[in-house]
Order: C-alpha cells, then sequence, then structure tokens
C-alpha cells in the first residue's frame, strides 16, 4: 500500500509541462543557432527568458504541491 | 612526436606539485559538500537507533535545513551542538524584548515558560509566542489546529536570525568589493584595469551589454546602478548558499522575503518610472472598446503578476536545489545502507556543480526580466 499525497502528482504533471515546453525552446533555439551561428549569443539569450517563463510555471505546480502536501 | 623535452624541463617538478595542490584543493572543495551536510544526519540516525527513522522526520530534517533559525549551527545534536548563538529581539505586549537565542533556545517544544523583560513567552519550533494557561496533551502550553501549527498569539519578531546575519556578510563583501573597484576606476580613469578590477570587468560589461543595453536602448545609464546591484547580491547569495559551512550555508535567495523584496524594487521601479505609453497599454488597450471591461482587468492583474513571478522563481529555484541535494543526501538515510552512498554522494557532487551554473543563470533571468519589465514601462514607442 503506497500512502502520501496526491500534490506529488499534480508536481510531476507540471515537470512533464515543462520538460516539453523547454525541450521545444532549447530545440529550437539549437536549430536556429546552427542556421546562423552568428546570432547564437542573441538567440541564447531569447532562449534563456523563454525557458525562465516556462519554467516560473512549472514552479508554481511545484510550490502549490509542497503546499498541498502539509 | 617528440615528447622528451616536457620530462626534462626543470620545471617539472614544480608543475607536479601545483598540479596535485590544485586537484587536492579542487577535490577537498568539492567533497565539503556532501560531507558536512550528511554530519546532523548521520548524529541524527545514531540517536535514533532504537526508533524506526520515519520518512517524516526526513522531510522535518530537510525544511529544518532551508529554513531560517534563531542560531547558526555547525554541527551536532542537542547538548553536544556547536553554534554561534544570534540576538532574538522580539516585540511584545509589554515592549521590547531581547535576549541570545541560546539563553532559551535549548527546550524549543514548547513545555517551559521562561519570563524576558517581564514578558512570559514559550519556545515552539524555533518561534516564539505568548503561552497558554493550560497545558495540551504534549505537555506543551500551544494550542495546534489542524495543520499542527500553533494559534497562539506571538509578538512581533525582528531578530537578527541567521538570514539576516548572512545578508549583513553579503552586504559588508558586496560594499568593500564595490567601493574598492568604483575607486580604482576613478583613480585609474582610461587605463587598463588592474586586480580585482580586472576580475569583474568582463561581468560588469556583460550585465551593461548583454542585459540592459538590449532591453533599455539608450536609457541604460540611469539603470545600471540597480541591475548591477540585484545581479551582484542575487549572485553573491546564491553562490554562499551553496557553501555548506560558515559564512555561506544561509539559504537567503531561497529564503521567500528576500525574494519579495528583490521584486518590490523591481515593481517599485517599474511603476514610477512607467510613461505615458506604459499606462496607455493598462488603462486604454489596442482592442475594440467593448472588450475593455475584459482586457483593463486583465492588464492590471499583469501588473502585479509580472514580480510576483519573478519572486517566485528565484525562490522555488534555489530552495528545489538545496532539497534535491538534502534528499539525495537522505537517501542512505531512508534506504538504511551505506551503500547507496557510493551513487548519492557522487550524484550530490554533480548536482552541486549544476546548482552553481544555476546561481548564475537564476541571477542573470532575475537581472535581465528587471531590465525588460523596467524597459517596457520607459519605452516610448509602442510599436503597432
Amino acid at each position: 500500500m503506497i500512502t502520501g499525497s496526491i500534490a506529488g502528482i499534480g508536481a510531476g504533471l507540471a515537470a512533464i509541462g515543462a520538460g516539453i515546453g523547454i525541450g521545444q525552446i532549447g530545440g529550437k533555439a539549437m536549430e536556429g543557432m546552427a542556421r546562423q551561428p552568428e546570432a547564437a549569443s542573441k538567440i541564447q539569450t531569447a532562449m534563456l527568458i523563454a525557458a525562465a517563463f516556462v519554467e516560473a510555471v512549472a514552479l508554481f505546480g511545484v510550490v502549490v504541491a509542497f503546499l498541498g502536501t502539509k | 612526436m617528440d615528447l622528451s623535452h616536457i620530462f626534462n624541463s626543470k620545471k617539472i617538478v614544480s608543475i607536479a606539485f601545483s598540479a596535485v595542490f590544485l586537484a587536492c584543493t579542487i577535490f577537498t572543495s568539492v567533497a565539503q559538500e556532501p560531507v558536512k551536510v550528511e554530519e546532523p544526519h548521520v548524529s541524527r540516525s545514531e540517536m535514533n537507533a532504537p526508533h524506526e527513522e520515519k520518512e517524516e522526520d526526513i522531510s522535518a530534517t530537510i525544511l529544518h535545513h532551508i529554513a531560517d533559525s534563531h542560531e547558526w549551527h555547525f554541527w551536532g545534536e542537542g547538548d553536544h551542538s556547536v553554534s554561534i548563538p544570534l540576538p532574538v529581539i522580539l516585540w511584545s505586549d509589554n515592549g521590547l524584548v531581547t535576549f541570545l537565542s541560546n539563553k532559551h533556545g535549548h527546550n524549543d517544544h514548547g513545555t517551559e515558560i521562561f519570563e524576558e523583560d517581564g514578558q512570559k513567552l514559550i519556545n515552539y519550533h524555533g518561534k516564539f509566542y505568548y503561552p497558554n494557561a493550560a497545558k495540551n496533551a504534549e505537555g506543551a502550553y500551544v494550542e495546534l489546529d489542524e495543520n499542527s501549527v500553533p494559534t497562539n498569539a506571538k509578538p512581533l519578531d525582528i531578530s537578527i536570525t541567521k538570514n539576516v546575519v548572512s545578508l549583513f556578510i553579503s552586504i559588508i563583501v558586496l560594499l568593500v568589493v564595490f567601493i574598492s573597484i568604483a575607486k580604482a576606476y576613478r583613480k585609474r580613469e582610461g587605463k587598463a584595469p588592474k586586480g580585482l578590477q580586472s576580475v569583474l570587468e568582463p561581468i560588469i560589461l556583460f550585465v551593461r551589454d548583454d542585459i540592459a543595453k538590449p532591453q533599455l536602448g539608450y536609457r541604460y545609464a540611469a539603470f545600471m546602478p540597480y541591475l548591477l546591484t540585484v545581479f551582484f547580491f542575487v549572485w553573491l547569495n546564491n553562490l554562499m548558499g551553496l557553501i555548506p559551512f560558515f559564512p555561506g550555508g544561509a539559504n537567503l535567495t531561497g529564503n521567500i522575503s528576500v525574494t519579495m523584496m528583490l521584486a518590490l524594487c523591481t515593481f517599485v521601479l517599474t511603476t514610477v518610472n512607467g510613461n505615458k505609453n506604459y499606462w496607455g497599454h493598462v488603462f486604454k488597450p489596442h482592442v475594440p472598446w467593448w472588450l475593455y471591461p475584459l482586457m483593463i482587468p486583465v492588464e492590471i492583474i499583469g501588473l502585479f503578476t509580472k514580480p510576483i513571478a519573478l519572486m517566485i522563481r528565484l525562490f522555488a529555484n534555489i530552495t528545489a536545489g538545496h532539497i534535491l541535494i538534502l534528499s539525495l543526501i537522505s537517501l542512505i538515510f531512508i534506504l538504511k545502507s551505506v551503500l547507496v552512498a557510493g551513487i548519492a554522494v557522487p550524484f550530490v557532487i554533480f548536482i552541486s556543480v549544476i546548482e552553481l551554473v544555476v546561481g548564475f543563470i537564476q541571477a542573470f533571468i532575475f537581472t535581465i526580466l528587471s531590465a525588460l519589465f523596467i524597459g517596457m514601462a520607459v519605452e516610448e514607442h509602442a510599436e503597432h
């Protein structure tokens, strides 16, 4: 018998979402950098900002899950 | 290829010596992380040896490690612990109450009432409350709600806690470093940088050229002081949080009040510097008039979600990193086998190295998003 909070599942779902999002961002950025290496630094900055936005949503999920376990 | 000249070189001894020395320093500095973190757990599990080590115990220990406290703990448990006591300053019903935390810090189960400056208080799990008249079932003078949080009233706690001391340390470091650099720039104007100046100049230029200029355009100079301060403050504290022993280990940027204050600074700067365009965007968005009842509330909420997202992002990233490292170490105690350490400790070192990168990236992201939000507020022409 497994005991525990269902909040863990929520955190996991949030992580799946962020994984897909950041994977897309990273993949496309990589593609862009391969096509135009001279724009690499600009792409990298934009990629990090976009990744931060995606990650924030996942972290909201984790924080809510964390509060939910109490 | 002939490599014999390398081995014949007279410098070989000194090179070998410095290589070994460097390897040792790197190894010890990396190894300190898991070893130091481990210590409280070791003694804890020894103490609890007759009992079952419960999973709740471990999560409580982890939460204890990332939380703020009234003393700076070094090692040991209970009466054998070594720590620096920090001053407790409380604003109670009877005015200001001050004492050192080791005076009344030993009994933190709320079973003992003490009196200080004419005010009766109890210490319950590191927090100070007014005692109840009667004891509860566990002998403590507190009343717990369903989440086992005391419902007692408590005095306003304005103590110098571990996080506050860590804040002071980082402020002193930043002031000493940057005042000396600023002096050097004034004295050596037009000349090549020297010493500490040349270490930090690339990072300062990175903040200026890669963060401030692209987001703020020609107005960047006015906001450089804030962006540099925020960048180096967050970065230094992220790194200090990763040091497991004295000057670090306080998890300052993993404290939501600290990140809230930082986000509030950005919010105030954005709001104060917001121009006609920015407020026009909020109260008169470029949509058909019948959408206004929907768009204006959304835009107003948007003003607040930006700093709140900044706050949560930094807090959650740093806290998650610390919890991850501590959980991996705790695996040894959950699975009750030393063999697990063979996997857990290298993995902890790996995660610690990743955390070094995360510490930088989070400082960068906090700064660049601050610059972005300020840039949106001071932008003159909305592009439509």
